[in-house]
């Protein structure tokens, strides 16, 4: 009985108010676009573009330069990494200008004269809260450069530096993958990375300080 | 195609199925986190290489000795100087947080000069030359009215050559009204001038002594130079020194002693007094010291025997009898006994017949100038420069009376009494205060009768601050020449902090000026000049600097290389030639002035029916209660007993207070003759029933949004209560009323 009037209903209504579109269409509608949204254009404008004050060439430099990456990024006395180089290391050679680029010329006229500082991106950089000592890994651990930086050495250009503009820290940590995949380690740093490699390696599980576990290894 | 409601639906749930299998929510989950634990506006220290300045820490009188690590030109820390004879890598945590008396918010940046009412805050930027010349004309017009001895001048500490700079323009532009910061040890100074006839400060062996009796003294809560003293009390522990704290409130010091004696407030020297007749009637005093090097000690002897038995001492102190008579034997029969005074952080300088009592109980044992015992420790008297004649302005003007009465006939022994300078001006009874300098302290925050002291500096028209910060005196001043800060500054600072041996430190930049200040001896060098004549005569030096290294001589080599001196050959005087007085010995008393170590009461301020409770102050490492206020960092450690939201916590003993009516943790009202204030109730059983007692160092009006209008300051509490004999404010508290709020 009941089942007959709700046809009866249903009919007179589509006949009324014409045919009513496909729900299945809007949801692939919002399906569409969101995927569209969240691997193509949300990358976009998470990131925002930078370019180094100077276009440096890693390749050039390390021709020139006896000892490989240590003549530039080296060990301090107190054991601290130097990271990369202030004014004053650069001004051992480039007191005025060496060579012949115009990148040279550019940064002699800019930051060697004026004596100021390069503010350089740096894409490795880790959020404040972690805490990363490079000497127990190169040092003690006799990891080279490259495993961690992979072959930036070589490159003859600066790559841009893309920015996050939530964190303010560079796309290199989360990976250029915005899905978070990674087949080297310097495609991508992220807490899992580091642990992943400290878990296979069997070291370092605690931290030095406390002799903690986990968390507190990196987070003091 | 009709569009409807479960169209929307549709889209929206498509979208949010479609977002889940993108990278955003779970991208933007981890960024948000990111960005949560890094936000961007914390500082974090500067990047780089580290590197190490090394200075000499003058928040305190301590002398620690400071290593500052810089990453370029950025102190990013200060930590103690490993080696130092003073703190070997110990630092206290104002020392620790004084980056932000550098960095922070409270500096005064360039000199000021008032524009709006006195106090309001309302001031002017002008250039230093204009400041001087403002200032150079307003004092030179006085001295053309030949008032030059209305003008005053206050400073810090009382030593070293800013201080005797500040004296020497006050000495050739013809005011004698120069005033220092007192402490208690200006009484112990005193002490030693009646007693040993010399002029010394009184060191004190505390590591080599092994039993130590502290008549009130903050051992480990600011007394002497604090990081010295952890270490010492650490090293007492380690080695079984036995410390016996005497103080009517469990402090710190009492709570990490061996023995605590509860005492009645301020009859501390009736009990000196009490265990010295144990010790004669007895016959435990060094027979040889006191017989072969004293003066007086049979009349004394006779006095004390007469007066401080132990059952009438036990009445005034409420100590048990056998109690005095055990710690007086234990006392003579220790190797190295020491008996120490100065209530607290020893800022007040309390009752000079008081030190000689304690003083009294270490010559009776003969530790003086010996291995773990009190040594007179000379004052090094460097900076003292040419006498270049005063004019004759100069000369009317130095003959006057001071202001203070500091070395009149009623008080000759007294060099400064600051205490006195408030009524002084107020009444301008011989001639008013027509002009102040200020350098290096706050008096009109620290000074006991604060509100008195603000009002007799309202009262004065012309008043000039050197501070590096916008502090309780700055705010009260006509135009403000701020001094660089001393992480930033050049000055030399002769250690008067009960060490056993003459020191000088300097201080030195670590960083460049950060702002337009100028060094206040830069200051009051080129004021000099700008006034000149004979003023400027005695000022012959290009720059401070140049007179800090003329005037150290010898000393500048070693003290600009190492930060310190040290005398080391200082050997204290044997009993034979230490004593300068009168009959060459040691005088327990001294007729012509009517001094003799004896307990004096303390006419308390205030009377018993409308107040009756007993307010003391005390003080904690947490807490700057001089020159300096807390940094940030600092009142952040205050605990929640000291300091609860923005009221300052009155310590109140239970039953006392269950007699009052006051729940624990409730606001009330704490009155005093002087003035009245919201505290809030802190029930505590270390606290005397009858005795109530706040922190110092709080009730700040100045500075910065993180010190001001948080708790009450006790000197607006408590007034001055005059040492007949010394001049000095002897007193330690004040009568008190407390009601619910
Ligand atoms: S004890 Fe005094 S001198 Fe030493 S670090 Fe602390 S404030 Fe500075």
């Amino acid at each position: 009985m009941s089942t007959q009037d709700d046809q009866t209903h249903a009919v007179s209504e589509q006949e009324t108010e014409g045919p009513a579109a496909p729900i299945i269409l809007f949801f692939i509608i919002g399906f569409a676009a969101s995927l569209v949204l969240g691997w193509g254009i949300f990358p976009k404008l998470l990131y925002s573009q930078k370019h180094q004050p100077i276009n440096f060439n890693h390749a050039l430099h390390v021709e020139e330069v006896d000892d490989g990456c240590e003549s530039c990024h080296y060990f301090r006395e107190d054991g601290s990494f130097s990271g990369i180089p202030n004014l004053e290391s650069c001004m051992e050679c480039h007191e005025d200008v060496i060579g012949v680029s115009e990148e040279e010329e550019k940064f002699v006229a800019e930051f060697v004269v004026p004596e100021r500082e390069v503010s350089w991106l740096v894409y490795s950089r880790q959020p404040d809260c972690v805490y990363f000592s490079h000497a127990p890994h190169v040092i003690a651990g006799k990891m080279a450069c490259v495993e961690c930086h992979g072959h930036i050495g070589e490159s003859d250009h600066a790559r841009v530096y893309e920015e996050n503009r939530f964190t303010g820290y560079s796309r290199d940590i989360w990976g250029k993958n915005i899905a978070g995949l990674a087949k080297h380690p310097w495609e991508r740093m992220k807490m899992d990375d580091c642990s992943k490699c400290h878990v296979r390696e069997n070291v370092n599980q605690g931290s030095v300080q406390t002799q903690k576990g986990g968390c507190f290894v990196c987070h003091k | 195609m009709k569009i409807d409601r479960r169209s929307f639906l549709a889209l929206a749930v498509g979208g949010a199925a479609g977002t889940a299998l993108t990278p955003l929510p779970w991208k933007l989950t981890d960024d948000s986190s990111i960005w949560s634990q890094n936000w961007p506006w914390t500082p974090v220290p500067e990047k780089g290489e580290n590197s190490y300045a090394f200075t000499s820490c003058t928040l305190c009188p301590g002398g620690c000795g400071l290593m500052v690590r810089m990453v370029g030109e950025r102190a990013v820390k200060i930590e103690g100087l490993e080696g130092h004879p003073v703190n070997d890598g110990g630092v206290c945590v104002l020392g620790l947080s004084g980056l932000q008396l550098l960095y922070g918010s409270t500096r005064v940046k360039t000199p000021l000069k008032r524009v709006g009412k006195r106090g309001q805050g309302h001031w002017k930027k002008i250039s230093w030359e204009a400041a001087l010349a403002e200032v150079a004309e307003k004092l030179g017009q006085l001295r053309d009215d030949n008032q030059s001895h209305t003008v005053a001048c206050i400073t810090g500490s009382k030593h070293g050559t800013i201080p005797a700079l500040f004296k020497r323009f006050m000495t050739v532009y013809g005011s004698p009204n120069v005033m220092t910061t007192p402490s208690v040890g200006d009484t112990l100074e005193m002490a030693l001038q009646v007693m040993h006839g010399v002029e010394a400060q009184a060191g004190y062996d505390v590591e080599n002594a092994d039993y130590i009796l502290s008549f009130g003294s903050g051992l480990i809560e600011g007394w002497g130079a604090p990081v010295r003293m952890f270490r010492a009390n650490s090293a007492w522990r380690e080695n079984g020194t036995k410390v016996v704290q005497v103080e009517p409130r469990l402090s710190n010091t009492a709570a990490k002693s061996d023995q605590w004696i509860p005492i009645n407030p301020g009859t501390e020297a009736a009990l000196a007094m009490g265990i010295a007749h144990v010790m004669m009637k007895e016959s435990l005093v060094n027979n040889d010291f006191v017989e072969s090097y004293t003066e007086g000690y049979t009349g004394w002897k006779k006095m004390v025997l007469d007066e401080y038995a132990p059952e009438k001492v036990a009445s005034i102190t409420g100590i048990d009898k056998m109690v005095i008579v055990k710690v007086a034997r234990e006392f003579a029969g220790a190797g190295k006994p020491l008996a120490l005074c100065g209530r607290g952080n020893g800022e007040t300088p309390g009752s000079l017949a008081e030190a000689m009592a304690v003083h009294t109980v270490n010559a009776l044992v003969g530790n003086i100038n010996q291995e773990g015992g009190v040594v007179a420790v000379p004052i090094p008297e460097y900076a003292a420069w040419p006498e270049t004649g005063l004019d004759n302005t100069a000369q009317i003007g130095m003959a006057k009376d001071r202001v203070d009465g500091a070395g009149s006939d009623a008080f000759p022994l007294a060099a400064s009494l600051l205490n006195r300078f408030a009524a002084g001006a107020m009444s301008a009874k011989d001639y008013p205060v027509n002009a102040l300098l200020v350098s290096g302290t706050n008096p009109v925050y620290s000074t006991p009768g604060a509100n008195d002291f603000k009002k007799a500096v309202e009262k004065i028209p012309f008043v000039v601050s050197f501070s590096s910060y916008m502090d309780e005196t700055a705010m009260q001043a006509d135009l403000i020449l701020p001094n660089h800060v001393y992480l930033e500054r050049y000055e030399d600072i002769p250690v008067m902090a009960g060490l056993q041996k003459p020191m000088v430190e300097l201080t030195q930049p670590v960083v460049f000026p950060m702002h337009d200040t100028k060094n206040a001896g830069d200051a009051i060098i080129e004021l000099s000049n700008a006034m000149g004549g004979s003023i400027g005569d005695a000022f012959p030096w290009e720059s401070y600097e140049a007179c800090l290294e003329e005037t150290l001589g010898d000393k500048w080599d070693v003290l600009s290389e190492d930060g310190l001196w040290e005398d080391e050959a200082f050997q204290p005087a044997g009993w034979g030639e230490a004593f300068a007085t009168a009959s060459g010995k040691f005088e327990f008393m001294n007729p012509d002035m009517d001094l003799m170590p004896s307990y004096v009461p303390l006419n308390l301020e205030g009377n018993a029916s409308t107040f009756p409770l007993l307010l003391m102050p005390f003080d904690s490492m947490r807490l700057a209660s001089g020159f300096i206020s807390d940094p940030p960092f600092v009142i952040k450690a205050v605990e929640d007993t000291i300091l609860k939201g923005k009221d300052a916590c009155v310590e109140v003993n239970p039953a006392t207070a269950k007699s009052l009516g006051l729940a624990d943790g409730k606001p009330a009202t704490l009155s005093t003759p002087k003035g009245e204030a919201r505290v809030r109730i802190y029930h505590y059983h270390g606290i005397m029933p009858g005795v109530v007692a706040i922190p110092r160092g709080l009730g700040h009006s100045a500075d910065d949004k993180y010190m001001a209008g948080k708790g009450v300051n006790f000197n607006e509490l408590i007034g001055p209560v005059e040492d007949r004999a010394s001049g000095l404010d002897m007193a330690w508290g004040v009568r008190a009323k407390l009601a619910k709020a």
